[in-house]
């Protein structure tokens, strides 16, 4: 393994260094959930060693082997979504079913600063690696496990994937339209926030770690972080003794915290193309009224907020007539003009391939992958001015660096790994 | 418990935070990983103090929830930073600090002699983080967003809304856009903080909203950058470029909604499906078992769904039982069942069902605290990560506009307090 640049002595200039190098992971991560959290410190510099079954080739972890791939071949290494979740990290094979595994987990844990998983709750320790055990190994090891519900609680034994972690939490519930069923997610949001969350939670503990010597175990339940995730509405119901919103009672689109209006998305002329419109203030609407110039648009009934609020019906109904009829980019050009906030609702080939600013902000670097090739992946919504993130080496296939850590890490022989492989331990 | 002494990962650390409403909850998470954090707000108050939802629905700045969730744990000092005086004060209070939060307009701390590059020099440690709506460097920085064109434009609204695409796509509720944005910008002052525990030295973190809603829509995002495919949305579930997927959500018996998620894919959780329908005489009426008892003795590949017939079958079979299960039990049964039969499944809850929800009352999510101000109790809901030595339970409300809360730092008796500025505010607006 190339030997992890020295930090920086405290008070020295500069550095190109990581700013998680010498940082260690013992990784059981899989799915967006886990993987996302260990990614981002693997694109900061952290070595994540990635762990995976060889008994079922990883397929543990959904994006394994899955859609959607770069070309006609198909094949457990060849998932762009993996690629993308698991750029800059080691991976490895490790059978923990047998004692030899074990062993060899018990080596790696004991020269990691962390070990992650986000398997259900209790799994790592009925394999005989709870944090106690973790701790016996390496007494100030940290310890994030993310879980649906955490380690604790009536539901400590139940899964869930995003979607559930979604509904559980009230995140599903409160997106959609009035008058129809949630609409939800159309995708994973908790897995995403889920990923944010526990690698918060891996550094933050790191910093503990850091000012007492003491490691720690965070037991993260997913649904909480959700449930934390709306705030404002669950205090106003606690505190102002609302019943329960129902779903369909009101459109998400709109705005009451803060209230504006209008405040939606709205159609425009050819297929599926939508504009965005937030006014914030009576300023806001009185220059989107001018730009409409229609009578109703200037007229008295919605010059102020409570009579828009009144009728924000009717109101939605009239601006999405004056839409319709034009392009988004007549909208979004006649709008924008005045300051107020408007967006058009982007497809994703527009923000990835024609939107200067994710261009600028190095949105979409290029990773290279064994198998497949140059790929292109995600890169991180944060610059840090003195060492920020790299992403160039694609995910690792299965068992790609199994020598460089069995070997170079833990100083096993060439013979010995050969016979780990033919033992099925590797 | 006073405010600014919570004990958790980050004790010590001392946050200055610019109000604002895209970057409040970054301070939020800090605090309550036990950083100590102070709010600069303007005379008068700053103007989240006028977002609803409002106690007893009246507009007042001390009534508002969105201030009261967004800003608890948080002492506030009132600085008017186009003051010279107050400028020189918000100046040495930043070289007190560990941390700067801020999610001001590109050009406008620069202007007032208060930006990371002229003060980090009698402060190298100091770390800074910057929310912006397109980054620091981009133009576009300086107009104007708000959570629902930072979705629109970011792609989760792309992705978001319904199988009828005469309907438009929806923006998911509860200010996501500005939040994720807020999340990562703890997320980099937690890895600044590991960093500089080992280089002694602060950096600025750059914090884009667009970027972070791009960084947000799973396959939306990689199935373009791959392979060059354009997700399209579905009700209730993952937008996909592929053969859409069948539905997964239902209506339970008791008019609520369930979320069915992600079909069972082994024998042993097509096997226990079998099992309960047959306990609750439904067998018969599903009629064809035949691709469960299938699915029952072989399981299922999820990589192969879409590609394989029988696969595809099988799995849609599985999902179907679910639906119909749940249309005849309430949704909270339904999803118990499920659970029990090793099947992830949820209630698709409101968030205040959820803080009612017995695991989250019993995991200390639901946060009783007894508000001095209003004479009574108020449920909060708890923080969303737990450490040694952190307590969900110790919640101290936001600070009120009229309210001093004079510390004992050495820098705190020369910064007007809020009360006297609060008040000189209100005698001004009166007069």
């Amino acid at each position: 393994l190339p030997e992890a640049p020295t930090p920086a002595p405290p008070g020295a200039a500069p550095t190109d260094a990581p700013a998680l190098a010498g940082i260690r992971i013992c990784d059981f991560t899989g799915q967006l959930a886990g993987a996302g959290a260990t990614r981002t410190l693997a694109a900061f510099g952290a070595q994540v060693i990635r762990i995976e079954d060889p008994t079922n080739e990883g397929r543990w972890d959904i994006l394994r082997g899955g859609p959607p791939f770069v070309d006609e071949r198909r094949g457990i290494n060849l998932s762009g979504a993996f690629n993308t979740t698991n750029c800059e990290k080691l991976g490895i094979t490790l059978n923990l079913r047998t004692e030899r595994g074990k062993e060899l987990l018990r080596e790696l844990v004991a020269i990691s600063d962390v070990v992650t998983d986000n398997f259900a709750a209790g799994v790592l320790a009925r394999l005989g690696f709870s944090f106690e055990e973790l701790q016996a190994i390496r007494p100030d090891i940290v310890y994030v496990s993310n879980s649906g519900f955490g380690s604790t609680g009536p539901y400590a034994r139940y899964r869930t994937w995003g979607p559930i972690v979604q509904a559980m939490s009230g995140l599903t519930l409160t997106s959609g339209l009035q008058d129809q069923p949630p609409a939800g997610w159309g995708y994973s949001y908790m897995d995403h926030q889920g990923a944010n969350f526990m690698a918060i939670a891996i550094l933050a503990a790191i910093a503990e770690r850091d000012r007492t010597g003491q490691g720690q175990w965070v037991d993260m339940a997913c649904t909480e972080v959700g449930l934390a995730l709306n705030g404002p509405s669950i205090l106003d119901s606690t505190v102002n003794d609302r019943p329960p919103r129902w779903a369909g009672e009101r459109s998400s689109n709109r705005s009451t915290s803060p209230a504006m209006a209008p405040h939606g998305i709205y159609p425009c002329s050819g297929d599926d193309n939508w504009v965005a419109l937030s006014c914030r203030d009576d300023a806001d609407w009185s220059a989107l009224a001018s730009v409409i110039g229609t009578d109703w648009a200037t007229s008295d009934r919605f010059e102020r907020f409570a009579g828009r609020l009144a009728d924000e019906d009717e109101l939605d109904r009239l601006v999405a007539t004056w839409t319709a009829s034009r392009t988004r980019e007549e909208v979004v050009r006649a709008t924008g003009a005045t300051g107020m906030p408007v967006a058009p609702v982007a497809r994703p080939e527009e923000r990835i391939d024609q939107d200067p600013s994710t261009a600028a902000w190095g949105m979409w670097p290029t990773v290279h992958h064994r198998e497949m090739g140059d790929v292109r992946v995600e890169g991180l919504p944060i610059h840090l001015s003195r060492n920020d993130w790299h992403l160039r080496r694609g995910a690792p296939c299965l068992g790609e660096h199994n020598e460089e850590v069995y070997q170079g890490l833990l100083g096993l022989t060439t013979d010995e790994l050969e016979r780990l492989h033919e033992y099925g331990v590797v | 418990v006073s405010a600014g002494t919570r004990n958790g990962p980050l004790t010590g650390l001392r946050v200055v935070e610019l109000a604002s409403e895209m970057a409040a909850y970054a301070g939020k998470l800090l605090g309550e990983m036990g950083a100590e954090v102070v709010l600069v707000e303007p005379p008068g108050g700053h103007w989240t103090r006028w977002i609803g939802p409002f106690l007893n629905d009246q507009s007042d700045p001390d009534n508002s929830m969105w201030w009261w969730h967004y800003n608890v744990g948080k002492r506030n000092v009132v600085l008017d930073l186009d003051d010279q005086a107050d400028a020189e004060l918000c100046r040495r209070l930043i070289g007190s600090a560990d941390v700067v939060l801020e999610a001001e307009p590109p050009d406008r701390l620069g202007a007032l002699g208060l930006d990371h590059p002229q003060l980090r020099a009698d402060n190298p440690g100091l770390m800074w983080a910057s929310v912006t709506p397109f980054g620091r460097e981009d133009p576009r920085s300086r107009a104007v967003v708000t959570d629902l064109t930072v979705q629109a434009a970011g792609g989760p609204a792309w992705s978001c809304g319904y199988d009828d695409h005469s309907l438009p796509p929806v923006r998911g509720g509860g200010n996501q856009g500005f939040q994720t944005g807020s999340v990562w910008a703890v997320l980099g002052v937690v890895l600044a903080l590991v960093n500089r525990n080992r280089s002694g030295l602060g950096q600025h973190i750059d914090v884009s909203l667009h970027a972070a809603a791009n960084a947000t829509t799973e396959a939306g995002t990689y199935s373009w950058l791959v392979a060059q495919a354009t997700v399209q949305r579905q009700t209730g579930r993952h937008a996909t470029s592929g053969s859409l997927t069948g539905p997964t959500q239902a209506q339970a018996a008791d008019g609520r909604w369930v979320s069915t998620g992600v079909p069972p894919q082994t024998k042993e959780k097509f096997a226990a499906l079998l099992r309960w329908l047959e306990e609750l005489d439904l067998s018969e009426e599903f009629g064809d078992l035949i691709f469960l008892q299938m699915g029952a003795a072989h399981g299922i590949q999820y990589a192969e769904v879409g590609q394989d017939v029988m696969t595809t079958e099988i799995m849609g079979a599985g999902r179907e039982a679910l639906i119909l299960l749940a249309s005849r039990l309430s949704a909270y049964d339904f999803f118990i069942g499920a659970q029990e039969c090793g099947i992830p499944c949820g209630v698709i809850y409101s968030p205040e069902e959820a803080m009612a929800d017995p695991h989250f009352v019993d995991r200390g999510m639901a946060v009783e605290v007894f508000d001095e101000m209003l004479g009574r109790t108020v449920v909060y809901p708890g923080a969303p990560l737990v450490f040694a030595g952190t307590d969900r339970s110790s919640i101290t409300p936001a600070p009120r506009l009229g309210e001093a809360r004079p510390g004992s730092d050495p820098w705190g008796p020369r910064l007007r307090t809020s009360d006297s500025a609060g008040t000189a505010a209100r005698e001004e607006g009166e007069a």
